[in-house]
């Protein structure tokens, strides 16, 4: 009988000066954490993108509140629901949404770019990239093998004829087939802009004609022609200033090789 | 106590007696937090850390409380008790006065709560009779030992991951395979210990 009364009691004295020695160490050593935090987590789409800058939305949870000049409009996938709902949290002003969405600057799929050898490798951009720069003619366009298509976590990118297209209803502007292609062909930009080059080929005119039918030759008709001066050719490439450019659409028009497109993402209907 | 007895005991608690890879303790974070290698060295430090401390209150409450009132039976609840709050009081003190440790250390702190690898250290330190500072350094061992286990394992893991298996090995299957050819290689070492010091 001795030794069970000796064992509940030790037990317990044990567990008793564990418990004091808990309670005593969570009351001294609290640490306070802002209440913010959990809200702002909880609106954030928890993608973890990385859009906005930070790494991940716990990252961009903790910039917020640690003050210092974190806009409230950073996430792309959020867009403006999210931007209202920190905003209110934060209390400051709200401001616009910075919409993006990705723009791949090639044109050339299976149709117009020609093709030096037909590849039976492994099936994806990075390892077509590594045998002889891909089997299309142009090292500088489109692999075809969809490495975006995989990375983008929202199913925004589709192939068609080997050329990745974005959708633009789908595309939130997060910017991980940014990273995902091997030729740097997509980029992120403002949804406001109207017309793009699509075209990254950096060779003489006469070479990229060769290659193929879409690729800008760096003729100069769109400089001449653009009203606003917005447009310049540097690297035998056009490129489209979108401070000056009033999205009036005539480049497009008189592109010779219609490497300047009009990009559809504003009246696009899924 | 010769320093090469201290030496002996170590190495034995961390090669020899590997304790996952000959004992089989403390499987679950082996498989579970070895995709990465930086989350499997992170999670080995706090093993090690917590190992080192609890052999340090265990062993006086063994030797001080439990064998003077022949209270041998009680050593398994009071160790589960022991290592249990010193794993939450670790962890309350390391967020207020080491916050990057904390973080670093983030999940692993409260899982290591229900390792066994770590009761098995100290229950073990008490079944061999070893006096204070043995115990500590068997401690130190078995923590090297799950560290470099650890490390070994999540460099494989992070090869295997990158390889193309036939679709039947893929994952799961090919884990535990790997696993097991990796304890058997630390069945080489039985032997060498004795050889090399005695």
């Amino acid at each position: 009988m001795d030794t069970i009364i000796i064992a509940v009691v030790s037990v317990t004295a044990i567990s008793a000066v564990c418990a004091v020695i808990l309670c005593a160490a969570s009351k001294f050593m609290a640490v306070k954490s802002d209440e913010r935090m959990v809200k702002i987590r909880e609106c954030l789409p928890g993608t973890n993108c990385g859009a906005c800058g930070f790494p991940g939305c716990d990252g961009y949870a903790a910039a917020l509140i640690s003050g210092g000049d974190v806009k409230t409009n950073l996430c792309a996938p959020g867009g403006a629901a999210v931007l209202e709902q920190l905003s209110g949290i934060l209390g400051v002003d709200a401001g616009d949404p910075a919409v993006k969405t990705a723009v791949v600057r090639c044109g050339g799929g299976d149709l117009q770019q020609k093709k030096k050898m037909d590849y039976k490798g492994i099936e994806t951009c990075m390892a077509a990239k590594q045998l002889f720069g891909g089997e299309g003619m142009c090292a500088f366009g489109c692999l075809g093998y969809g490495d975006c298509q995989a990375a983008c976590p929202g199913g925004a990118i589709c192939m068609e004829n080997k050329l990745a297209r974005v959708i633009p209803g789908l595309c939130t502007g997060c910017g991980l087939c940014v990273k995902a292609c091997p030729n740097n062909l997509i980029t992120v930009d403002d949804e406001s802009i109207a017309v793009a080059v699509l075209c990254k080929n950096m060779e003489k005119g006469a070479v990229v004609r060769k290659k193929c039918s879409s690729g800008c030759i760096g003729c100069k008709k769109c400089v001449r022609e653009c009203e606003a001066g917005a447009i310049a050719v540097e690297n035998n490439l056009a490129v489209i200033d979108y401070e000056k450019c009033t999205g009036c659409g005539h480049c497009a028009g008189v592109c010779v090789t219609k490497s300047i497109k009009l990009l559809a993402h504003k009246d696009y209907k899924i | 106590m010769d320093f090469k007895a201290m030496i002996i005991i170590m190495m034995s608690a961390a090669l020899v007696n590997n304790y996952v890879l000959s004992q089989f303790l403390g499987i679950c974070p082996f498989l579970g937090v070895s995709k990465e290698t930086k989350s499997a060295t992170g999670m080995s430090v706090a093993v090690i850390f917590v190992m080192l401390l609890a052999t340090a209150v265990t062993w006086p409450i063994q030797v001080f409380l439990l064998d003077r009132y022949s209270l041998g039976f009680l050593q398994i609840i009071v160790f589960i008790l022991i290592i249990a709050s010193l794993v939450q009081f670790v962890e309350i003190a390391t967020k207020k006065y080491i916050p990057a440790l904390y973080n670093s250390l983030g999940v692993f702190l409260p899982l290591i709560t229900t390792n066994c690898a770590v009761l098995a250290a100290v229950i073990l330190n008490i079944k061999e009779n070893y006096t204070f500072m043995q115990s500590m350094v068997n401690a130190l061992g078995a923590g090297l030992g799950f560290l470099l286990a650890m490390v070994i394992f999540s460099g494989i893991r992070e090869y295997t991951e990158n390889t193309d298996p036939p679709e039947s090995f893929k994952g799961i299957p090919l884990t535990m395979m790997s696993a097991a050819i990796l304890s058997l290689s630390f069945f080489g070492f039985a032997g060498v210990i004795e050889n090399m010091f005695g």
